[in-house]
C-alpha cells in the first residue's frame, strides 16, 4: 500500500491541476461509496436474473438514467469536449441527430420485441430469431468489441489523470479497473446500474458548474459567439447545418448526407438499438411500459448532455488564453484539444469544486468501464459459455461464471489498455470499431424484427458478409488512401466521413445479402416468430392508458424538442 | 423508503453522497472567504464553492430525507 500511495503522488512538472486535501477527500469518498454499494448489493444478487438483469425490477427512471450513464464514458466527456473545441458545434450532431431518433426508435419500435421475447441479451434475441450461428457470430464479435472499448476507457482515464494530475498511468489503470471489477463482481448488473445512476448525478453536478461560470465570463451565449468570431476569424464554430453542403466547407470534412445517413441512421441506430451495453440497462426494467419509457427518458437527458460536454469545448474557444493543438503538436507548453475540459476545470474551480469535477471525470470513466464489463459477463456467460461450452448447469453455476467473467473481462481490458497506447487517435479507432460490428448488426436485427420473410441462414450470412465488408473497406483505405474517393464519395473526405460512409455501405451490404439469401431459403413458420417479429406478435394495447403515461406521447415531445434545437442552432 | 426487495433505494445513496459533498464544498468555499487562496480561480469573486456547495447540500438532503430507510 505505501508503494501505491507513492505512485499516486508521483507527479510530473507539467500537470494542469493540483489537488488540495479536500479534493482528495471528495475523490476518496466516491471510491468508498461505489465499493460500499457493491458490498451492500451482493446479498440481493443470488440468481442469474438478479446478477445479469438486475432482477428485472428497475423503474423507467433508473433504467433510463443508467441507459445514458453507461454511455457517458471517457470518450463522451473528454473526447467530445475536445471535438467541440476542434470542430465547433458540429460535434453536437453526435448527441442530437446521432442519438435521439435511435433512442426513441428503440423505445417505441424495438423494445417490445426485446422485452416480450424475454431474451437476456441482443445475441440471445438473434438466437431466438435466426438460430445459433447468428448468435455465436454476434456474441463473439460483441465480446471482442466490448473488451476493446473497456480497454480504451481505461487507457483514456489513465492518460487524463497523468496529464492533468501527474498520476502514474499504470496506477490509474489498476486502481480504477480493480474498483470496477470488485463492485460488478459483487453485485452484477444491479451494482453497475446503482453506480451508473450515482455517476450520472456526479457527472452533471461536477461538469455543469464549468458551463455556468464559462457563460458568465463569456457574457452569455451571444457573448461567447462574438468572442469566438473575434478570436477565430473566417471559421464557423457555432452553426450545425449551414456548412454541411460539401466535404470541403467544414472542419470535419463531412457532408450532410454522411451526417444524416451514416451517423444519424446507421451508426446511431446500430449503437443505440443493438449494442448490448446500453440495451442491457433497458432490459432490466420492471415491465414493458417501463422498458419503452426508459429510452425516451434517456433521450431527453441525452439531448441535454451537450450542456456539459459541447458547451465547455466552445467556451474554451472563447475564453482560454492559449490555442490548443492536436496530439501530435502537444507538449512543451502546448496543450492538446483533449485537455480542454481539465483546463476549464482548472480555470474556474477552487478546492472542493475541483475534487467534484475530477470525480465527475473518474465517474464517467468508471461508468463506461462497468457498462462494458457487465455486458461482457452476460454475453460471455449466456451466449458463449452456456450456448457453446456447457448447456446444462444450474443457475448458481452461471452466476458464478458471470462473476469470474467480470474479473476475466477486466484483466483482458487491462491488456487492451496497454495495447491501445500504441494508437495515436483513440476516437478514430472507436469509430472504426463501430462500423466493423455495429452497423451490420443493426441491419440483421432490424430485418429480423420487421420482416417475417428473413430466414435463419440469411441472418447469419448477412451479418458475416456485412462485418467482413466493413473490415475490407477499412483495410482498403489503409493500404491505398486513394480509395477514400470511392468509400466516402469524395477525395476531400476526412476520417469521420470515411467512418460514416463505411458504416453505411456495410449496412447496405448486410441488408442486400440478407434479403437475397432470404429469397433463396426457407423462412420460419409464423408460430415460431411470435414475440419476435412485427406482424407475428400481438402488441400491447394502450387505449386505456392516459396520454401522459404513454411512451409514444413523450417520444413525440422529445422529437419535437430535437427539431427545435436543430433549427435554433442550424 | 425502500427500493425493490426491501433493499435501500439508489436515491438514498445519492442523497447521502451529495449531502456529504455539499458540506465539504460549502465548508471549503466558506474557508476561502476567511483565507483567500494565493492563486484564485477565474471568477473567484463569485464564490462558486459556496453556492454550488449549498445546492449540492439542498439536493442531497432532499433525497436523503425522502428516501431514508424507515420501518414499514
Amino acid at each position: 500500500m505505501p508503494s501505491a500511495l507513492a505512485l499516486l503522488f508521483l507527479q510530473t512538472s507539467e500537470k494542469i491541476l493540483s489537488l488540495s486535501p479536500v479534493d482528495l477527500l471528495v475523490i476518496a469518498l466516491y471510491f468508498v461509496v461505489v465499493l460500499g454499494i457493491g458490498f451492500y448489493l451482493k446479498r440481493y444478487t443470488k440468481t442469474g436474473e438478479d446478477f445479469f438483469l438486475a432482477g428485472r425490477d428497475m423503474s423507467s427512471w433508473v433504467a433510463g438514467l443508467s441507459f445514458v450513464a453507461a454511455n457517458l464514458g471517457a470518450l463522451e466527456l473528454m473526447g467530445w469536449a475536445a471535438s467541440a473545441y476542434q470542430y465547433g458545434i458540429l460535434a453536437a450532431h453526435w448527441y442530437w441527430i446521432g442519438a435521439i431518433p435511435a433512442m426513441l426508435f428503440l423505445g417505441i419500435v424495438m423494445m417490445p420485441f426485446y422485452y416480450i421475447s424475454r431474451t437476456h441479451s441482443v445475441p440471445g434475441y438473434l438466437k431466438l430469431r435466426f438460430g445459433e450461428p447468428a448468435r455465436a457470430l454476434s456474441a463473439i464479435s460483441f465480446g471482442f468489441m466490448t473488451v476493446l472499448m473497456s480497454g480504451i476507457n481505461m487507457y483514456s482515464m489513465a492518460l487524463v489523470m497523468e496529464i492533468i494530475l501527474g498520476w502514474d498511468i499504470h496506477f490509474s489503470i489498476w486502481v480504477s479497473s480493480i474498483t470496477v471489477a470488485v463492485y460488478v463482481f459483487l453485485g452484477g448488473l444491479l451494482s453497475a446500474i446503482f453506480n451508473e445512476v450515482l455517476q450520472f448525478f456526479l457527472i452533471w453536478l461536477g461538469a455543469l458548474v464549468v458551463s455556468i461560470l464559462g457563460l458568465i465570463e463569456a457574457g452569455g451565449w451571444n457573448g461567447m459567439v462574438h468572442r469566438i468570431a473575434e478570436r477565430w476569424p473566417g471559421q464557423d464554430y457555432t452553426h450545425m447545418w449551414k456548412d454541411l453542403g460539401s466535404f470541403a466547407s467544414n472542419p470535419m470534412g463531412i457532408n450532410w448526407l454522411g451526417i444524416v445517413l451514416g451517423l444519424g441512421f446507421v451508426i446511431s441506430f446500430g449503437y443505440w438499438t443493438t449494442d448490448f451495453l446500453v440495451v442491457q440497462r433497458v432490459l432490466s426494467a420492471k415491465d414493458l411500459r417501463s422498458a419503452e419509457m426508459a429510452p425516451v427518458i434517456g433521450a431527453a437527458f441525452k439531448m441535454a448532455v451537450p450542456l456539459i460536454v459541447i458547451l465547455p469545448g466552445l467556451l474554451g474557444l472563447a475564453v482560454l488564453p492559449e490555442h490548443l493543438v492536436g496530439e501530435a503538436q502537444a507538449g512543451h507548453g502546448l496543450h492538446s484539444y483533449n485537455e480542454v475540459l481539465p483546463l476549464m476545470l482548472a480555470r474556474y474551480c477552487g478546492p472542493g469544486l475541483l475534487g467534484l469535477g475530477i470525480t465527475a471525470l473518474i465517474a464517467g470513466f468508471m461508468s463506461g468501464m462497468a457498462g462494458n464489463v457487465s455486458a461482457f459477463a452476460t454475453v460471455w456467460t449466456y451466449d458463449i459459455y452456456r450456448a457453446l461450452i456447457r448447456r446444462d448447469a444450474d443457475d448458481q453455476h452461471y452466476v458464478s461464471v458471470g462473476r469470474w467473467c467480470t474479473v476475466l473481462g477486466v484483466l483482458v481490458s487491462i491488456g487492451t489498455a496497454y495495447l491501445v497506447m500504441q494508437f495515436a487517435s483513440i476516437m478514430d479507432y472507436v469509430q472504426a470499431l463501430f462500423s466493423f460490428f455495429i452497423a451490420p448488426l443493426f441491419g440483421t436485427v432490424i430485418l429480423g424484427m420487421l420482416w417475417k420473410r428473413a430466414t435463419p441462414a440469411a441472418g447469419f450470412w448477412g451479418l458475416l458478409v456485412g462485418t467482413f465488408s466493413s473490415i475490407g473497406m477499412w483495410a482498403w483505405v489503409k493500404l491505398d488512401p486513394g480509395a477514400l474517393r470511392y468509400i466516402a464519395l469524395s477525395p476531400h473526405a476526412k476520417d469521420m466521413a470515411e467512418n460514416m460512409y463505411r458504416a453505411l455501405w456495410s449496412w447496405v451490404i448486410c441488408v442486400v445479402v440478407t434479403v437475397a439469401v432470404s429469397m433463396a431459403t426457407r423462412p420460419k413458420p409464423d408460430h415460431e416468430l411470435v414475440g419476435l417479429v412485427y406482424g407475428a406478435t400481438k402488441m400491447p394495447y394502450e387505449a386505456s392508458v392516459p396520454l401522459i403515461h404513454r411512451p409514444a406521447f413523450w417520444a413525440i415531445v422529445v422529437a419535437l424538442v430535437l427539431v427545435i434545437v436543430n433549427l435554433i442552432f442550424a | 423508503m425502500h427500493g425493490g426487495h426491501g433493499r435501500l433505494s439508489i436515491w438514498f445513496f445519492i442523497g447521502l453522497l451529495l449531502t456529504v459533498y455539499g458540506v465539504l464544498i460549502l465548508g471549503s468555499g466558506l474557508y476561502e472567504l476567511w483565507v483567500p487562496p494565493a492563486h484564485p480561480a477565474v471568477l473567484a469573486n463569485l464564490h462558486a464553492g459556496i453556492w454550488w456547495g449549498a445546492i449540492l447540500l439542498i439536493i442531497g438532503l432532499i433525497y436523503f430525507i425522502r428516501f431514508y430507510p424507515r420501518k414499514q
